[in-house]
């Protein structure tokens, strides 16, 4: 394993995406960050900027419009990078797999780490998906 | 000065949905400022359409999260307007509960975000920790901490279980308390005054022309609440009021939710104490031909839903409209003339859901009709906004400008598909 690697699984530092989302994943993202879960504990934690971000967290099934973003973003985030979909809709458009507005589920735009289902998923889920991800990498 | 172009977003740390603002600024003043959306649309109404009556409810709740239960509500009373059902007491009263609690987690996340949009998080960190209560007992109640699919054409899914009356009750009663804390924290604090007393005004005409609804137009004065003016569910056997603020700034409607919060929380315990045992559901055997419109108090405002039908089994037609479609463009009225810093949170006080707006096709008339297949609507938006500060380098007069950029506002703008 690189040092880079191993520093990230330390602490990962995360960068939340809403590519076409209905905003309960994200809620329930951010719920994560708040005094009951309190991942901030074990050093993740939600940045800012893209350029400073260990992993992509991408809620949502991808838009038309969002999914150049999402490439790019994708592009601009510094290796070794991970990416995770998060809820149904991100793995598989879930609910609006006939949406005339669908690109597609995250892993036909950018490559996919980890899946964590559920419509949301409970933020339980979310921190359980991410240790599982951490333990693959490692 | 020089004018110079910020853009926010559309992937803001700030913002958990993605939105692009253009601010033109002159220093640190904001001269104008653009909204481009269209990242969350997807294209619902259109699938609501292939899908059978029943299955909608389950579509239009993945309209918002946060409001997963106004979308569905909205939508059942529509279809229950062609299909003239009556709904059995005890279901009306489990709606309004629903509905009620649901407000009660917006109104708790709206303010844990205003406070960390101006740098208190601690404000952040209380109203989420106390939202979670609430969010357990919709988990006891529904099966689901969020979009809790308990509407249902002619009822609602699930009963209340008999023993999960005091828990309901223990939970509104806990929450009173808290609410006075907040009510204390966020009124008194000096900071907060400072930063939200007298910015991002929205006179009550202002909010009159712009159709803003909801809390946004209450913090303007305007005494409008569809719960009152055409009242659904139970409100209309309860005893409750409408808050209205009066100055229409930012401080007003953050006053506005949290004084919701104890009506809602009123709502609720009268729900509880007058509630019957009773049928929850009636049997509905065919929607015939029709139309029917169901208005709805979500937290954010009136939601819209219309429906018509021809018979079949599914609709012909299913319209949305969302409160953050018009609550949005009164950033127009609020923002210009104000600081940069200050905008942010002005944007955040309409609490603005664009994954509940996004009903519309952005269609480019000066190019020919470009359909939302278009990948690159965003740098067609960045160039027309380039091509009108081009057009405005000149000395034009400032009613001229204001002309222009309102015809270059329509010409990207937006168009109800």
């Amino acid at each position: 394993m690189s040092l880079k690697l191993k520093a990230l699984c330390k602490s990962p530092w995360i960068f939340h995406v809403n590519t076409g989302a209905c905003n309960n994943c994200d809620i329930e993202l951010v719920d994560a960050l708040t005094p009951r879960f309190d991942v901030e504990r074990f050093g993740i934690l939600l940045v800012g900027s893209i350029r400073h971000a260990d992993a992509l967290v991408v809620t949502g099934g991808v838009t038309r419009q969002a999914a150049p973003r999402l490439k790019r973003l994708y592009e601009q985030a510094p290796k070794p990078r991970l990416v995770i979909a998060c809820g149904s809709c991100a793995c598989s458009k879930g609910i609006f797999h006939d949406g005339y507005h669908m690109a597609g589920p995250v892993d036909q735009i950018v490559p996919v780490d980890i899946y964590i289902p559920g419509c949301p998923p409970k933020p339980e889920a979310i921190i359980d998906g991410v240790v599982k991800l951490l333990k693959k990498v490692a | 000065m020089k004018r110079t172009i910020i853009p926010i977003g559309p992937y803001h740390p700030l913002q958990e949905e993605a939105g692009f603002f253009q601010l033109q600024v002159e220093g640190e003043k904001v001269l104008d400022i653009d909204v481009d959306l269209g990242y969350n649309h997807r294209g619902i109404e259109k699938i609501c359409e292939a899908r059978t009556f029943d299955q909608i409810p389950f579509v239009v709740e993945r309209i918002c999260g946060i409001c997963s239960t106004s979308h569905p509500l909205a939508y059942v009373q529509a279809v229950e307007e062609i299909a003239r059902v009556q709904v059995p007491e005890r279901a009306l009263y489990i709606r309004t509960i629903i509905a009620e609690l649901e407000r009660l987690h917006s109104h708790l996340l709206w303010l844990g975000l205003a406070g960390h949009f101006i740098g208190y998080n601690t404000v952040f960190m209380w109203a989420w920790r106390y939202r979670e209560p609430v969010l357990d007992i919709m988990e006891e109640m529904t099966g689901n901490r969020q979009n809790y699919a308990m509407m249902k054409i002619g009822g609602v899914r699930r009963d209340i279980l008999e023993q999960d009356l005091p828990k309901i009750r223990k939970m509104a009663e806990d929450l009173r308390p808290v609410l006075d804390m907040f009510v204390g924290a966020v009124m008194d604090d000096p900071v907060i005054h400072a930063r939200t007393k007298g910015v991002g005004v929205l006179t009550p005409e202002d909010a009159r022309r712009y159709g803003a609804v909801g809390p946004t137009a209450r913090a303007s004065g305007l005494a409008i609440d569809v719960r009152k003016d055409d009242p659904y569910a139970a409100y209309d056997r309860l005893d409750w009021k409408v808050i209205t603020g009066e100055s229409g700034d930012v401080f007003a409607k953050a006053a506005v939710r949290l004084l919701e919060i104890a009506e809602s929380i009123k709502i609720v315990l009268q729900c509880l104490d007058q509630m019957k045992p009773g049928e929850i559901d009636t049997k509905v055997k065919e929607i015939p031909p029709g139309e029917g419109i169901g208005r709805v108090e979500a937290p954010r405002g009136e939601t819209f839903h219309y429906v018509r039908s021809d018979g079949s089994n599914r609709p012909v037609r299913h319209k949305v409209r969302a409160p953050s479609y018009v609550n949005v463009p009164t950033f127009k009225a609020t923002c210009i003339g104000q600081t940069v810093s200050d905008a942010t949170i002005i944007l955040a006080a309409v609490d603005p859901c664009y994954s509940c707006t996004e009903r519309m096709a952005v269609v480019d008339a000066g190019a020919g009709k470009r359909p939302v297949e278009q990948y690159d609507l965003v740098a067609v938006s960045q160039r027309e906004g380039q091509k009108m500060l081009r057009s405005l380098a000149g000395k034009v007069a400032q009613t001229t400008l204001e002309k222009k950029l309102a015809e270059g506002y329509r010409r990207i703008g937006w168009k109800a598909c």
